[in-house]
């Protein structure tokens, strides 16, 4: 599987990511400059966690305009699986490859720590190697993360089942107490109407080797690379 | 031309920094201060002369970058510059 990771400026988990996908695929992914306009031949585009631009205007909205992403939105509507990150999460939405926006935390405060997700579905290319239902931690590092969409957009969303991630307590239970950041119905990722384009605020990459503490993350990327790879 | 732009959040979209500020607004004795909102002020000098062109070109500045039309609404007066 060829991996591609966008960098931006202000991007901080883009080695992170590199490193993530070089364990699962054996290879090390082509690291790409927000300013080029080509992009190599991927099996999946990835827009990893940082600050870009310095989340100046709102975070993302500069980075989703930026001469690269014409590229990954032509080949996200074309079918290339896309996975954004934290402030990859917000790229997308702010490029429209996903609908809602992230706002700031409704404490305020930049919150940094290990949370517990709900897995969702498991038929997507990047949920494979995990079971429905199953809780998994991962890492949160961000300020605005609050996921908002109106009623309808949300409504939508779980009704397509597009949901993808949700915060919980550690036996699974998705209440107001396990959300971190005020996003509604819990909401930590979301995909496209597709499914090939998944964005979401926890990082998989951070709990992705033992020596990181955790290796829940570690599966996102062998199960692309199962789904991919032919 | 010179348009002088303000963003901010539509009504119902939770606004945390708001509440933050009319907490504060409360602790420093000003009871009447209620339903804090906070926006963006943005001036862009245009390099137009006609009216009507330079509000369609703000007008796609703003929907295309300078507001979220999620979760933000923009309004702008034009003036000579």
């Amino acid at each position: 599987m060829k991996a591609s990771v966008i960098v931006f400026p202000g991007s901080n988990c883009d080695r992170d990511a590199a490193v993530a996908l070089e364990a699962a695929t054996g290879r090390p992914p082509a690291m790409v400059w927000h300013g080029d306009t080509e992009l190599p031949k991927s099996d999946l585009i990835v827009l990893p966690g940082g600050f870009s631009y310095g989340d100046y205007l709102r975070s993302g909205a500069m980075a989703a305009h930026s001469p690269v992403m014409r590229e990954v939105i032509k080949r996200a509507k074309a079918g290339t699986p896309v996975l954004g990150i934290c402030n990859g999460f917000q790229v997308l939405t702010e490029a429209r490859l996903l609908p809602g926006v992230l706002m700031r935390n409704a404490s305020l405060k930049f919150i940094c720590k290990d949370v517990h997700l709900r897995v969702e579905r498991t038929d997507t290319s990047f949920t494979g190697r995990y079971r429905k239902g199953n809780v998994v931690t991962f890492a949160i590092a961000h300020k605005d993360g609050s996921y908002f969409a109106d009623d309808e957009t949300l409504a939508r969303l779980e009704g397509e089942g597009r949901v993808a991630f949700r915060y919980c307590d550690p036996q699974g239970q998705v209440s107001a107490e396990a959300n971190p950041n005020g996003s509604r119905n819990n909401i930590a990722g979301i995909y496209n109407e597709a499914r090939t384009v998944l964005g979401l605020m926890p990082h998989p990459e951070r709990l992705a080797d033992p020596a990181l503490s955790g290796t829940d993350g570690a599966k996102m990327f062998t199960g692309l690379v199962e789904s991919l790879a032919a | 031309m010179k348009a002088r732009i303000t963003i901010t959040l539509k009504p119902g979209v939770l606004d945390p920094q708001g509440k933050a500020i009319e907490g504060a607004l409360h602790a420093l004795g000003f009871g009447s201060a209620g339903n804090v909102r906070q926006g963006k002020y943005i001036e862009v000098e245009v390099a137009e002369k006609d009216p009507a062109r330079a509000r369609a070109e703000v007008d796609r500045m703003c929907k295309e970058l300078l507001a979220n039309t999620i979760i933000e609404n923009y309004a702008y007066e034009l003036e000579a510059a």
